[in-house]
This record gives structure tokens, C-alpha cells and sequence, in this order.
């Protein structure tokens, strides 16, 4: 466990940088500091591994204030990650991650295997190994950076905007890549970032950070989204927040209807008669193919010759309900088709269940605010605001 | 032209304390002996300056002076202090010659190194010493070189002076050419010179490409 305690950090030139902050980064998890650039999130993070020393207060790790320990020594047990990678250019990769193992004094064989293992880890090319980072892509920079952070298997992990610098789509895949490597790894995570959508795509917590180094919201995602703190958090959450909070309710107990779905190979006089507008077409290995309109069936045949409308699916297991609501909308019928991890259609998820499902999110929601309101006692005005502004 | 094929072609000119083997040992000797003593006084600085970032008001008093100060001057000024009788006369003042350009871009070489790259060094958990060593110096080794290639020319091109001083070297054709009226000793000595200058850019562009990281230079290995 990482804690703040009162920490504040004064650069020479009088900015505070960070104001007396106070907080826990639990074992085990991922703890985003997010904020507007300038809010002290490198700073903060930096005062873990003493690139920074703190101006008052104390940054403890396990229990032990971090200014005991010898730089050096501190920095070997923690990974740090930063933007540019910062990769060193006259080293092949492989020699890059093997960097930490060989200042701890593994022996260069064991070092460099283990390397190789990293890499492969963090989905290289172990082809790749005896390269110069200039001859690496950005992403693929970012990666081996994350690689050479966890070499000698540290039980912290510090990342300073690591994914910042890279495409959209790689960002995307290198933020999968993490959460994979982290669900196997368990490490103690500090991330920083100035995108709220990526602090709420990985943050087990996230800590909202205010310009003067306020701490203005530490919270789980979902919480952070239904009930911002002030209007400072609210704002910087920005647009959509009720439908990116239901990214956090699961789409696994939504129910299922196995009498919507028909094989492509069925005879149409099988359908006719339902009193159901829509029906879903699957091939023979069950994947879905298209929604069939039933008021528009040939006199016979197979539903080989029905024309079929798009349709949208989600992983029942996996997914959220923002997911499932998203599948619907994209199908004429507003239904969704739940699909297990090889794609096989496990039934239909309807409007009236999806409908239900939204409006038991939404009160959920609501509980979770109203809760705070009643804790934090009179004169909260939350709610109000919520109302006013539309949101 | 054939002042210099009376000059190569003498075979008196080949062999004997005076002859051009002996010359150019003796020319080879002093510029390298200039050019260790520099790089001795001239690379330490520049990397602990570069590293520390202090004393570097150092480095800009150094250029200033080094462009101010004409060599051979010096040289007048060396030999009138300490006399002929040891080489210190002309030693000094190739060492002066040689150690700014050493000293400035080492110098520039470890202070322009990416300070991401600094910092992720120290982030690892590499010490202050590890960091100039491991990262700083690898990353820097062009500018050093060069630093080192560019006092190396101008001490072999320089060292003719010792020749004014009564000591050896390639210079001696040239002067004691033009006190005997011997043109074709000046050509063919100053022909020497040139080539030997030549010569050392070789060595260092060779050793440039074997020192230099493929990943700094950029070259790309074919695998
Ligand atoms: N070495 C320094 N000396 C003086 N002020 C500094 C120094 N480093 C940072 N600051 C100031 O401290 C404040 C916080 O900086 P910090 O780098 O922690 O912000 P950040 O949240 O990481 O911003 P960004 O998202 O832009 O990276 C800023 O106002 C910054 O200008
Ligand atoms: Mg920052």
C-alpha cells in the first residue's frame, strides 16, 4: 500500500505543486490520478520513487516513509513508465528490459531470459529483441517501456501518461494489454493521466486532481461518474456521463429470450402465425446473421431467401449493459443479441428487459448520490444541480 | 610537380636522424602526446560539467580564450619562459590548442542528451555514476569523438611549430627548407603534413563506426 500523508510539494520558485494531499493506493490495484495539465499528477507520482522529495508530509510504502530508503535502491523495486518510453537508444530491446535485473546482479543469462519472457508478455514479436529502439514503433516503445518496468518483477508499478503518444487505436490496444497483464499480475498500480475516459477504462479508484494540487474525488469509476463530487469533477467528467456509468453494470443478468432465434434452414411457415415482428437469423453454427421481419415472410422456402436487417451483439458474459444497449440500437427490432466468447447466439435480450434494466441502473444511481447527500448532511446541493443542468 | 619527385624520389631523404621515418615518428609522438594530455585534462571536465550541470560559465570562459589565443604566440611566449632544452615549450600550447574543442563537445554532447532519457536512467534506479557511464557517455560518443577528431587534425597540422622551437617533426622539412631556399623540401614536407591530417580523420572515422552504437548513429544492421 501506497499512502499520502498531508504531502505537500513546493517547488523552489514558490508554485505548490501539490497541497496537502492525503491518500491510499491500495495493494493490488490500479489507482488513476487524473486532472487538467499543471494539476500536480506528475509530481505526485514522482514522489513515490523520490524522483521528487516531498516539501512537507510523508510518502509511505508499505508503512515505510520512502525518504529512508536510499534512492537507488527504492527506484530498483518500483517500474516506472513515461511517456516518451525513454527507452535508451544504444541498447537493443532486449538489453533495454534486462536493465534493472542486471543492476539487481542476475547473471546476464537469467536476465536476458527473462526479458525475452517479458517481451513476449507484453505481446512483441520476440523477433523484435535484437533491435534498436529506433527501429521500433511508438507503440511498440510503449511496450517494451511497460516490459523493462516489470523485469525485475517490482510490486509497484508507477506509468506517467504512458499511452499518451500513440494512436487512438494502439492506445486502445495497449490499455487492453494492461488491464490483461494486470488481471495476471496483480501489481499495485499509480496511473496518470489527463483523459477521464482512459482514468475510467482502467482506474480500480481514481483520484480526481484539481490546478493547486487539490485532491477534489477518489472514488470507484462508477461511483466517480453517478455522484461527482463538485461541479470542478462534474465538469471535467464532461458529456454522457449516465451512459458511461452503465459501462460498470454488467450485462450478465440481463434476461434471456431462447424463442426469438431461428436457424437460417428453417422452413418460414414455422414463423408464420408468431405474433412477434422480429425474429433473429442464425447460421448453422449459431452465429447470428440478421433480424427477419415476420410481416414480410415469402408464401415458402427457407429463411435463406429473407431479405435480413442489421443486428448488434454483445458478450453476454463479458459485456455491460452499455454494451447490450448499444447492440440494440443497432437493430431495427431495438433488440439485442447476447452472444457467448465464439460468437454463438445465446438468445435475445428485448427492449422491455433492456428498458428495465435502465431504469433499475438509473435508481441505483440515484441511491448512490442520495446516500452521500444524507452523509454529507444539509446544505448539499448535488442533487439540485443534477436536475438544473440536465445532466 | 617535380620538386616533390626530388624530394621522395632521394633515397637520402628515407633513412638517417633527419629522414622522413624519423620525422614522422617524431611528429606522431608530439601530437599524441598533445592530444592525451588534452583529452586527459579536457574529457573529465567536460562529462563532470555536463553531468552536473556546474562550472559550465567554465566552458564558455574556455572557448572564448581558446579563440582569443593564436597558437604560435604562445609558442614565442613558451620558448622565450622556458628555453629549447625540453619539449614543455611546445607541448604547452599544443595542449591549450587541443583541449577547448574536447572539452566543448564533450561537453555538449552529455548536456544535450535527451533529459527524458536522464530520467528514466535515474527513474530505473541507475546511480549518478551508472547514469554518466551506462547512458550519458554511449549516447554522447559522437560529439565526444568529434570533439577528439577536431584537436587531433589541428595538433597534427600545429605540431610543424615545434620545428621553430628547434625540436622535430615533419615542420622541419618546412622551416629548414625555407631558410636553405630547399623548395622542394617545403613542398614535400607540407605534402607529409596533409597527408598525415588525412590520415588520423581515417582512424576516426573509424573508430567512430566501431565505437558508436548502431542504435545512436542509426545505421541500420541488416539481420
Ligand atoms: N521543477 C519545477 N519547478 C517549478 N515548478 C514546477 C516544476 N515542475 C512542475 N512545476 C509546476 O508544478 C505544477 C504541477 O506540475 P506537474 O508536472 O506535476 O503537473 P501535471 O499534472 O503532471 O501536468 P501535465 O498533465 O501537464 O503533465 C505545474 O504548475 C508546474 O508548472
Ligand atoms: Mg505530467
Amino acid at each position: 500500500m501506497i499512502t499520502f500523508d498531508r504531502v505537500t510539494k513546493r517547488y523552489p520558485d514558490g508554485t505548490v505543486a501539490v497541497d496537502d494531499l492525503s491518500l491510499e493506493v491500495p495493494t493490488g490495484g490500479i489507482t488513476v490520478f487524473v486532472g487538467p495539465s499543471g494539476c500536480g499528477k506528475t509530481t505526485s507520482l514522482r514522489m513515490i520513487n523520490r524522483m521528487i522529495d516531498p516539501s512537507e508530509g510523508r510518502v509511505l510504502l508499505d508503512g515505510v516513509d520512502v525518504t529512508t530508503v536510499d534512492p537507488p535502491t527504492l527506484r530498483r523495486g518500483i517500474g516506472y513508465v513515461i511517456q516518451q518510453a525513454g527507452l535508451f537508444p544504444h541498447r537493443k530491446i532486449v538489453d533495454n528490459v534486462a536493465t534493472v535485473p542486471q543492476l539487481l546482479g542476475w547473471d546476464r543469462r537469467k536476465a536476458r531470459d527473462r526479458a525475452m519472457e517479458l517481451l513476449e508478455r507484453v505481446g512483441l514479436d520476440t523477433g523484435l529483441a535484437n533491435r534498436y529502439p529506433f527501429q521500433l514503433s511508438g507503440g511498440q516503445q510503449q511496450r517494451v517501456g511497460v516490459a523493462r518496468a516489470l523485469a525485475a518483477d517490482p510490486p509497484v508499478l508507477l506509468m506517467d501518461e504512458p499511452f499518451s503518444a500513440v494512436d487512438p487505436i494502439v492506445r486502445a490496444s495497449l490499455q487492453d494489454e494492461l488491464l490483461r497483464l494486470q488481471a495476471e499480475l496483480h501489481k499495485t498500480i499509480v496511473f496518470v493521466t489527463h483523459d477521464i475516459d482512459e482514468a475510467v477504462k482502467l482506474g480500480d479508484r481514481v483520484a480526481v486532481l484539481q490546478v493547486g494540487g487539490h485532491l477534489a474525488q477518489l472514488d470507484d469509476p462508477a461511483t466517480l461518474l453517478a455522484r461527482p463530487a463538485d461541479g470542478f469533477v462534474r465538469e471535467f467528467l464532461g458529456r454522457d456521463r449516465g451512459i458511461r456509468r452503465l459501462s460498470f453494470v454488467p450485462g450478465a443478468g440481463l434476461g434471456l429470450r431462447g424463442d426469438l432465434t431461428v436457424p437460417v434452414s428453417a422452413d418460414v411457415a414455422s414463423a408464420r402465425g408468431t405474433a412477434e415482428p422480429w425474429l433473429a437469423v442464425v447460421d448453422p453454427d449459431g452465429g447470428p446473421l440478421g433480424w427477419a421481419a415476420t410481416a414480410g415472410l415469402p408464401e415458402s422456402g427457407t429463411f435463406e431467401a429473407v431479405p435480413l436487417a442489421p443486428y448488434g451483439t454483445f458478450v453476454r458474459d463479458r459485456d455491460s449493459l452499455r454494451a447490450a444497449l448499444d447492440a440494440a440500437l443497432l437493430s431495427p427490432s431495438g433488440n439485442a443479441i447476447a452472444v457467448d466468447d465464439s460468437g454463438r447466439a445465446e438468445g435475445v435480450v428485448t427492449r422491455e428487459v433492456l428498458d428495465e434494466a435502465l431504469v433499475l441502473a438509473a435508481r441505483e444511481a440515484s441511491r448512490v448520490a442520495g446516500e452521500t447527500r444524507a452523509d454529507e448532511g444539509p446544505g448539499e446541493a448535488g442533487g439540485a444541480r443534477e436536475a438544473a443542468d440536465g445532466r | 610537380m617535380n620538386w616533390l619527385t626530388d624530394f621522395f624520389g632521394d633515397p637520402a631523404h628515407w633513412s638517417g636522424p633527419d629522414g622522413i621515418p624519423a620525422r614522422l615518428l617524431e611528429h606522431l609522438a608530439f601530437s599524441a602526446a598533445a592530444l592525451l594530455l588534452a583529452a586527459l585534462i579536457a574529457l573529465p571536465l567536460g562529462l563532470w560539467i555536463g553531468h552536473t550541470g556546474r562550472g559550465a560559465y567554465f566552458i564558455v570562459a574556455t572557448v572564448n580564450v581558446a579563440r582569443a589565443i593564436p597558437t604560435l604566440g604562445l609558442l614565442v611566449l613558451f620558448v622565450l619562459l622556458l628555453g629549447t632544452t625540453t619539449v614543455w615549450p611546445v607541448l604547452i600550447p599544443l595542449v591549450a590548442l587541443a583541449a577547448p574543442p574536447i572539452l566543448v563537445n564533450t561537453y555538449e554532447g552529455v548536456r544535450g542528451v535527451d533529459p527524458d532519457l536522464r530520467d528514466a536512467a535515474y527513474g530505473m534506479g541507475l546511480r549518478g555514476g551508472q547514469v554518466l557511464g551506462r547512458v550519458l557517455v554511449p549516447v554522447a560518443l559522437p560529439l565526444i569523438l568529434l570533439g577528439l577528431r577536431l584537436s587531433a587534425v589541428q595538433v597534427v597540422a600545429t605540431t610543424t611549430v615545434a620545428a621553430y622551437a628547434g625540436l622535430g617533426g615533419l615542420g622541419r622539412f618546412i622551416i629548414d627548407g625555407l631558410a636553405t631556399k630547399d623548395y622542394a623540401s617545403v613542398a614535400g614536407g607540407a605534402v607529409l603534413v596533409v597527408l598525415f591530417a588525412l590520415a588520423v580523420q581515417l582512424l576516426f572515422t573509424l573508430a567512430q563506426r566501431t565505437a558508436v552504437s548502431p542504435g545512436v548513429s542509426r545505421r541500420q544492421r541488416v539481420r
